[in-house]
């Protein structure tokens, strides 16, 4: 380069002064064509994104379909509330905001603490459920302070509401918002808007898709920060569609309430059609309280319970059947060929061997009939001894002992009836004369449920092969015909008439209702090894009290089954309430005036008792309670709580009770101890399917 | 201009780079009008009264004569330094970053003024340096200090920016002093490759992180894409027309951040469309022609370099500043000269016109001698 002067060093300033200004115009070039490309060639994509970001498109959650019983009346609805929910993920500063909502909301320290820990557990997507069924005043102050509550969504909408609440809550389970396992199985925009919930048991989870309905959509101007500016425009939802169940509300409900303070469940069949008209296992969690979440306080409260609210007795527990499976018992031997008329002494017990079997009373000389109406061991032993018990489970099996029905939304546990293949699959042992001797009184290896024997007894009562259904309309058809001869079902039913309407076990429970009979059996199911027996000692020691009956005698129409846990003599606890639901269905006024009246030696409804639990509760502990299970946690307890003692050890006793007094009959080597036995088995072994 | 009718003062004022700014500086207020909701509150109207007080300002600096803009060159350039000094003082003691003065009434932002400082000082080194030592190397020692110490400073802050801004306008300064050409390609082939450098091991995080969103603003478009993204958005659905007046739903529902700061260009250009972003880069390219003019027909080499440095730490606020908004450059806090709202910038780009303006004033003087 030539050496620089100041006219040279002129000369290059012009010409760089030259150089920037070149560059400056083209960084202004380049600048408007980027615009141009921008605004002109992508201004419909960036005027897209502008709406997306403007315009925000809300869910509505669609109203749920109705579940309606029989008769068209809801047994569970929706109602119109204001509520609140949180979108954790757009909480600015959540122990303010949770802090002022429980100041607005004037939550207790254990909701409060509900509060926390669903936030803290909700995946960041979630809505949370804070509170619902508000009044509008609250509603409003929440509305008014929402710029300083980022991420609470308050809102109008519809509620599920079960008019008649625990009643119902094992049957239709219960609603919740969606979680994270929901949302993974089914990637819908709906499953995470605030306020939806989808069904989490029962039938409310079977008929999730039909119930569910069309969500509504509202298109609101929002600011970034989620404000809303004004509402653009809203489409309806679509209401999910109805189902209409078998179920008769208003016995199912009275079925409920009459259990009372027992822990028991009650299933009425009809005789014509199969329909399940009751099917109510009591105590129960509340499903109207449910659909916010579980509370801590609640969960607590459920899980403390010996009744085991969370446990669907109706057709997850499983009991020895006791005195019940005597009407089978006699339809199997008159198939094997055994004369209803042959008598048989009974001298108070039964010899097999050098065992004896005692029986709970001196019988004396019974015919077929007669053992069934007073209940005589003596009589089932000696003759099912003779045809062989490998004979009568065929029958209880025909007659849905240990049967799966197909129902939806119902989890079942099957149960046993024990054969000798069965036992030495089981156990890899031999079947032995004195196993078949438990059976055939219902004790000793052999398990049903409620349902089972509410079945069993609809196809006694109807001599068909029926079916049980739910949904309304849809009876399932009827099995091949029972190979029974109406002869042999009148035997067995005359026996079943004389237990209530003769000098049976049953006498105390005969209908009040002029014109109608009831025909029944009694059974006590033993749960501990004669630590006492009957009525008295600490409850869970005590025997199950079963009661099976149909009415009207004559032409049967309704079949029910009731078991009592820990109730006692069959006779004192389940036919009473039997008794009553049967009146309730041919004088309901008469049967509710009776209720209502024991409900005031109650403490109220199980409703008005449940709350006045949880006030209790809630002073006691407070938020000190650890925090409620999740949904998975919830369906683990219903679906495996089996209940410590349900079903009891049947550990080597054979003698059953029946009669009014109990006679402690250890009478030590007169007891027949079986061979070693392997004491009471786990819920698997049981034969639970699911 | 009608120079007859008008007072001689305000006849000879440079009209030409006068009403375009006026009329940006219009276009601004509008603009901070809608993006304030339709009130000339909070943004609007102080936007207009700072524009009047410091057309005053650069209206006085331009009568200031040439003996004692050079005589002052250094104790401006020391007192500004001081002043950076003292910022970052005052923010160890107060336990932050700082990057205000508050003096009584006034909060000066030191390395706003650093920028026309610098090209002052520099402009001054090389009148001063004899021609001969021009393209000597050890001639690059005192400009490499006068430049390093305020921009370490203005680092410190941190403020990167401002720092790239005053490196710009010395680099220019230098280029148009006619130092050899290919120490400038040498420096840009060095920077290419310290800049990985620096973004490995001298960029705070925050700023790291703007530099990857640069370069993949989809990256994380809730995050540091954010601003682009929203930017982008507002721009390209502005479309040719713009959505109109008071109607940018970017800008009003808060989507855009900084939207009458960084990004009011984004607000303007959602509203204004393609129009009224070509009419700006006009009136950018009108005041800068008249900047780069004044410099070529400047009486000496002080006031050229003076002149070409003032416009281009102009065209750097502007450049940089549209580029980042289109997404052309990482985000650096930078804002837009006449409309971005806020005083600091305002007063830089008005010390720089004031300076223009002077520079042009010489010249007229040195071209009619015994006219005035």
């Amino acid at each position: 380069m030539a050496k620089l002067t100041t006219s040279t060093l002129r000369q290059s300033f012009d010409r760089r002064t030259f150089v920037i200004g070149a560059v400056q115009g083209g960084v202004g070039l380049l600048l408007a064509a980027r615009m141009g490309y921008i605004a002109v060639a992508e201004n419909e994509k960036y005027e897209m994104e502008s709406e997306s970001n403007r315009v925000n498109l809300t869910l509505i959650p669609p109203r749920r379909g109705w579940i309606l019983d029989r008769k068209g009346a809801p047994l569970a609805s929706n109602r119109a509330d204001f509520r609140v929910d949180i979108i954790p993920v757009r909480l600015k500063d959540p122990p303010r905001e949770v802090a002022a909502l429980g100041e607005l909301l004037a939550l207790k320290p254990d909701q409060l603490a509900d509060l926390n820990t669903k936030i803290a557990d909700a995946a960041r997507f979630q809505a949370v459920p804070v509170a619902d069924g508000l009044d509008y005043d609250q509603f409003a102050a929440i509305s008014v302070r929402l710029p300083e509550l980022p991420g609470v969504v308050p809102q109008r909408g519809y509620s599920r509401y079960y008019p008649t609440g625990p009643a119902v809550g094992h049957l239709l389970g219960y609603v919740g918002a969606a979680n994270k396992e929901e949302y993974d199985k089914e990637r819908i925009p709906l499953l995470v808007t605030p306020g939806f919930k989808l069904g989490k048991d029962g039938l409310e989870k079977e008929y999730e898709q039909v119930l569910r309905g069309e969500p509504g959509a509202r298109r609101t101007e929002v600011t970034a920060s989620g404000r809303i500016v004004r509402d653009l425009d809203t489409r309806e939802d679509v209401q999910g569609q109805s189902i209409q169940l078998t179920i008769d509300g208003q016995l199912q409900d009275f079925a409920a309430r009459r259990i009372g303070l027992q822990s028991a469940a009650v299933v009425v069949i009809d005789c014509h059609t199969g329909g399940i008209l009751t099917m109510t296992s009591m105590p129960c969690f509340d499903p109207n309280t449910f659909a916010n979440g579980i509370g801590r306080i609640e969960w607590k409260m459920l899980n403390e319970d010996d009744h085991i609210p969370l446990l669907n007795k109706a057709v997850r527990g499983l009991y020895p059947p006791g005195s019940t499976v005597k009407p089978m018992a006699s339809l199997a031997l008159q198939l094997q060929g055994v004369s209803p008329e042959e008598h048989v002494n009974c001298p108070g017990g039964y010899q097999l061997g050098n065992r004896f079997f005692r029986c709970d009373a001196v019988h004396g000389s019974l015919d077929m009939r007669g053992a069934i109406e007073h209940s005589c061991n003596t009589y089932f032993w000696s003759m099912v001894h003779r045809v062989g018990y490998e004979n009568v489970a065929p029958v209880a099996r025909k007659l849905g002992l240990g049967q799966e029905f197909d129902l939806p939304g119902v989890n079942q546990r099957y149960g046993t009836v024990p054969d000798p293949e069965w036992k030495k699959r089981r156990y890899k042992q031999e079947w032995t004369a004195a196993d078949g001797l438990n059976a055939a009184i219902g004790q000793g290896y052999v398990l049903v449920s409620p349902l089972q024997l509410a079945v069993m007894t609809s196809r006694i009562a109807s001599g068909r092969d029926l079916v049980p259904s739910l949904m309304f309309g849809h009876p399932k058809p009827p099995g091949p015909a029972l190979p029974f001869t109406p002869e042999q079902l009148a035997v067995t039913r005359d026996g079943m008439f004389r237990v209530v309407n003769g000098s049976g076990t049953g006498a105390g429970s005969r209908l009040q209702v002029p014109g109608v009979t009831m025909s029944g059996k009694t059974g006590t199911a033993q749960v501990r090894k004669l630590l006492s027996r009957g009525g008295g000692g600490a409850w869970k020691t005590r025997d199950h009290s079963w009661f099976i009956c149909f009415a009207p005698s004559e032409a049967p129409r309704y079949a029910m089954a009731v078991v009592v846990e820990h109730g006692g003599f069959g006779a004192s606890a389940a036919a009473p309430i039997a008794k009553d639901v049967m009146t309730c269905l041919f004088d309901p006024a008469k049967a509710w005036s009776a209720l209502l009246e024991m409900e005031k030696t109650w403490g109220g409804t199980p409703a008005e008792r449940m709350a006045a639990k949880y006030s209790a509760y809630a002073a006691q502990y407070g938020a000190a309670v650890p925090k409620a299970a999740s949904d998975a946690a919830v369906q683990a307890a219903m679906t495996q709580s089996e209940g410590g003692e349900t079903p009891p050890l049947t550990n080597g006793v054979v003698t059953n009770v029946e009669s009014g007094e109990a006679k402690a009959a250890a009478s030590g080597g007169g007891q027949p101890s079986d061979e070693p036995r392997a004491p009471s088995t786990g819920p698997a072994e049981r034969g639970d399917r699911r | 201009m009608a120079r007859g009718l008008l007072p001689q003062p305000i006849a000879t004022l440079p009209w030409r780079a006068l009403l375009p700014l006026a009329l940006l500086t219009g276009f601004g207020a509008a603009v901070l009008y809608s993006a304030a909701g339709g009130s000339l509150y909070p943004y609007a109207a102080p936007h207009l009264m700072r524009f009047g007080l410091f057309v005053l300002l650069a209206i006085a600096i331009s009568y200031a004569p040439a003996d004692l803009v050079r005589w002052a060159v250094y104790p401006v350039y020391g007192a500004v330094c001081l002043m950076l000094v003292l910022v970052e003082a005052l923010g160890h003691i107060s336990g932050g970053s700082q990057r205000w003065l508050t003096l009584g009434p006034l909060v000066l932002q030191p390395s706003e003024l650093m920028k026309p400082t610098i090209v002052l000082v520099l402009a001054n080194f090389y009148n001063t340096l004899p021609a001969g030592m021009v393209a000597n190397w050890r001639s690059l020692v005192p400009p490499a200090v006068l430049i390093g110490v305020p921009m370490v400073l203005v680092l410190l802050q941190p403020d990167l920016g401002t720092a790239l801004a005053i490196t710009f306008a010395g680099a220019v300064v230098m280029f148009l002093a006619g130092l050899p050409l290919k120490w400038f390609l040498g420096a840009g082939a060095a920077g290419a490759l310290a800049a990985p450098l620096a973004y490995f091991f001298v960029l705070h995080d925050y700023q790291r992180a703007r530099v990857t969103t640069f370069l993949n603003p989809e990256s994380d478009a809730l995050g540091t894409g954010y601003h682009i993204t929203q930017s982008q958005i507002a721009i390209g659905s502005g479309g040719i027309l713009g959505k109109g007046f008071g109607n940018g739903s970017q800008s009003h529902l808060n989507y855009l951040p900084e939207a009458h700061t960084d990004f009011v260009f984004a607000t303007m250009a959602e509203e204004w469309g393609l129009l009224g972003g070509l009419f700006v880069l006009l009136v950018f390219g009108v005041v800068l022609r008249w900047g780069l003019g004044v410099a070529r027909r400047a009486p000496d080499r002080f006031s050229r370099l003076l002149a070409g440095g003032m416009t281009a730490t102009i065209f750097f606020y502007a450049a940089v500043n549209m580029m980042m908004v289109m997404g052309l450059a990482p985000v650096v806090g930078i804002p837009l000269p006449f409309l971005s709202y806020g005083g600091s910038s305002m007063m830089t780009n008005m010390i720089c016109v004031g300076t223009l303006m002077m520079v042009d004033r010489w010249s007229r003087k040195a071209s009619t001698p015994g006219l005035l």
